[in-house]
């Protein structure tokens, strides 16, 4: 008897024994290049209000204050940090925690986590984590119920395409896990009305150092 | 044709409740849909483009499926092949002992409900928790899901709110959205912090770098798929993408086609393991069950381009009313009709290429451009051939002898007039007799008119 994947790849075989040969793909949607830098930073910020996340402009040397400023707002004592996240948008004013690898349980107890992003996309209002030093394990982003995220301006680009082209060396080169961050949690399966916060962190708060 | 599709239809267009919610939600999504969609300049070049890039799939589906085999080993994860649903299952069953754990938490799959692991898991004695919102209400109520994306359209909140309090409230509630939703977030909550073992299914893989990706919105598949230290992915064979960058253009077409939002709020890829990021075990299961079936026939294939997002359920006249429980099928509307017959074989749900009235809406909004409309057809012929009730060939056959000659055409015409006399009134016959009946059960028949255009051509004309 021959195995499952033997089998599987004789009948894919066979099914296309007298195929067509593969169509060429056409690419003419638009590929990145869209609105100046100026306009990227706007967009950006309409789209994910429009989504249900709070955002605020800052000044790159100012980013840990307006941390400390939101965390604050949101009664949020105790934060977990990525051990990557730059030194100087660290919280002053609210106990930040590195993290040592610390179970789900335990990231249960934090009330919020601080970390900085990969890619961010004006036009679908997307934020990317990518797991690297600024941003943490995906768990730090998931279980705490708050998340401050930093995006520095240069991280902005207009388009999923633009996006990509900026992901897939990392996918390539080393598999790190992706998320894509669009908004805080949310479900619409209560006859369509929106709620949000179901499972992931309830609120987002964007931070665009320019 | 085979009753199952138009008695069931007719069960669940009796119900005006149902029908109510269905019209409603229906076009909510829908014009959610086109607001979105109408944002892109370049929707029509995306379509193109996705279309193709299944294509190309299915094209050299066997060099994908190895480069994607190759690609998740490399790293560290282990792939599994499985001909059918039940050895998929007993994969699935036997990672979960061979680990030791009785309890699972889940994904909303499709694929998984196509294969029907939840039952199978049972069997063994281990019980999936559905961690999907609408898919928990579902479980917790023993019901089955009635759209693919939002499968619980048909329920409202007053029946979550009664559903919840008898199950999972730790006390009474109100039928607010938001408490519901708390209440489902802290009865989940803390199963996924004791999680070890999770299963999901994929909405792509990519052949080239053995990345698996999720797409969601609560927050539910990225616990799955983080928490656990074991993650099982069954994906069907057809999910595969060639190339990283083809993610770019599915990432914009599904979510706007399917909750008409710019983008869902999570989008989890992940590569075989990381080190002390998520599972450091990852089972990958490749799923044929019907699949190869449907890649041999040339003009059915191209169901296998679906990428789930349920555009076509919400355009569709016939899915609009009915609601998806009418199809009897886990894939419900338009391409539940062409993907289910051809998966499980057209003898097995000869109704269902039938339940369309082939209006075309399904493949103006389809992403990935599925001629839904010529694959129903392409599937009645098949029906036909597999077994038309004998009533019907020989009517047509009879139809064929008596519309292929003039003279039995005037005949019959003529005959027609004097016998639908007792049948007709205000100038439509709404009821007919015996096996007739059923034709005008649901529609009205206009009577054949007292003069025929030869007549009048030869009155008038001479």
């Amino acid at each position: 008897m021959s195995s499952a994947r033997d089998e599987m790849l004789a009948r894919v075989r066979l099914a296309l024994r007298d195929g067509a040969p593969p169509p060429a793909i056409p690419r003419a949607y638009r590929r990145g290049a869209g609105p100046e830098p100026a306009g990227l930073v706007d967009l950006l910020t309409g789209r994910l209000v429009d989504y249900g996340s709070e955002v605020h402009h800052i000044e790159r040397a100012a980013i840990a204050t307006a941390v400390d400023e939101v965390c604050a707002a949101r009664c949020a004592r105790r934060v977990v940090l990525p051990p990557g996240l730059p030194a100087d948008w660290r919280p002053t004013r609210v106990e930040g925690v590195p993290d040592s690898g610390l179970d789900a349980r335990q990231l249960d107890a934090f009330d919020g986590v601080v970390t900085g992003c990969t890619v961010a996309i004006a036009e679908t209002g997307t934020l990317v984590l990518s797991s690297a030093a600024p941003e943490g394990r995906r768990l730090l982003t998931l279980i705490p119920d708050l998340h401050v995220c930093v995006v520095v301006s240069e991280q902005i680009v207009d388009s999923v395409p633009a996006a990509i082209a900026r992901l897939a060396p990392l996918a390539r080169l080393r598999a790190r896990p992706l998320t894509l961050v669009s908004g805080p949690s949310a479900t619409s399966d209560i006859e369509l009305s929106r709620v949000e916060g179901v499972h992931g962190p309830r609120q987002l708060v964007v931070l665009i150092a320019t | 044709m085979s009753g199952e599709f138009r008695r069931a239809a007719r069960t669940a267009l009796a119900d005006e409740r149902l029908r109510a919610n269905m019209q409603n939600a229906t076009r909510t999504i829908r014009d959610r849909r086109a607001r979105a969609v109408s944002e892109l300049p370049d929707w029509e070049e995306l379509r193109d483009a996705g279309q193709a890039i299944k294509a190309d799939v299915l094209a050299r589906l066997d060099d994908y499926l190895l480069q994607f085999e190759a690609a998740v080993e490399t790293a560290g994860g282990q792939v599994h092949w499985a001909r059918d649903a039940a050895e998929a299952n007993a994969i699935v069953v036997e990672i979960a002992r061979t680990h030791g754990i009785d309890e699972v938490v889940k994904v909303k799959s499709l694929t998984t409900d196509e294969i029907r692991l939840n039952e199978a898991l049972a069997r063994a004695g281990i019980s999936a928790l559905e961690t999907d919102f609408a898919e928990l209400i579902l479980q917790l109520d023993g019901d089955w899901p009635s759209h693919i994306l939002v499968p619980a359209i048909h329920r409202n909140r007053r029946e979550i709110r009664a559903l919840f309090e008898q199950t999972i409230a730790p006390g009474p509630l109100s039928d607010d959205p938001n408490e519901l939703a708390e209440t489902a977030r802290a009865y989940l909550r803390e199963k996924f912090l004791d999680a070890r073992m999770g299963i999901s299914g994929a909405n792509f893989g990519v052949a080239e770098t053995g990345t698996i990706c999720i797409v969601e919105s609560e927050g539910n598949g990225r616990m799955c798929t983080t928490v656990p230290e074991l993650l099982v992915s069954i994906l069907g064979i057809e999910k595969l993408v060639p190339r990283f960058e083809d993610l770019e253009v599915f990432l914009q077409l599904l979510p706007r086609s399917a909750t008409g939002e710019r983008m869902n709020p999570y989008t989890s890829l992940f590569t075989g393991v990381s080190d002390g990021d998520g599972p450091d075990e990852l089972h990958v299961v490749l799923l044929d069950a019907g699949r190869t079936r449907v890649l041999a026939d040339t003009i059915g294939r191209q169901a296998l381009h679906c990428i789930r997002c349920s555009a076509c359920l919400n355009v569709c006249p016939v899915y609009s009313r009915t609601g998806g429980h009418a199809y009897g099928s886990v894939y419900p509307g338009p391409i539940g009709a062409i993907l289910t017959p051809q998966l499980i074989g057209v003898e097995q749900a000869p109704s269902l290429p039938f339940a369309s009235t082939l209006c075309g809406a399904c493949y103006e909004v389809c992403p990935v451009k599925i001629d839904i409309p010529a694959v129903l057809l392409h599937l009645r012929a098949r029906a036909v051939e597999t077994g038309a009730p004998r009533q019907e060939r020989l009517a047509m056959a009879l139809a064929g002898w008596l519309f292929g000659g003039a003279g039995r055409f005037r005949l019959i015409q003529r005959l027609a007039r004097i016998c639908q006399r007792p049948f007709v009134s205000h100038g439509a016959i709404t009821r007919l007799p015996g096996p007739l009946h059923d034709w005008t059960r649901g529609r009205d028949l206009r009577p054949v008119a007292g003069e025929s255009f030869r007549a009048w051509w030869r009155r008038t004309r001479r």
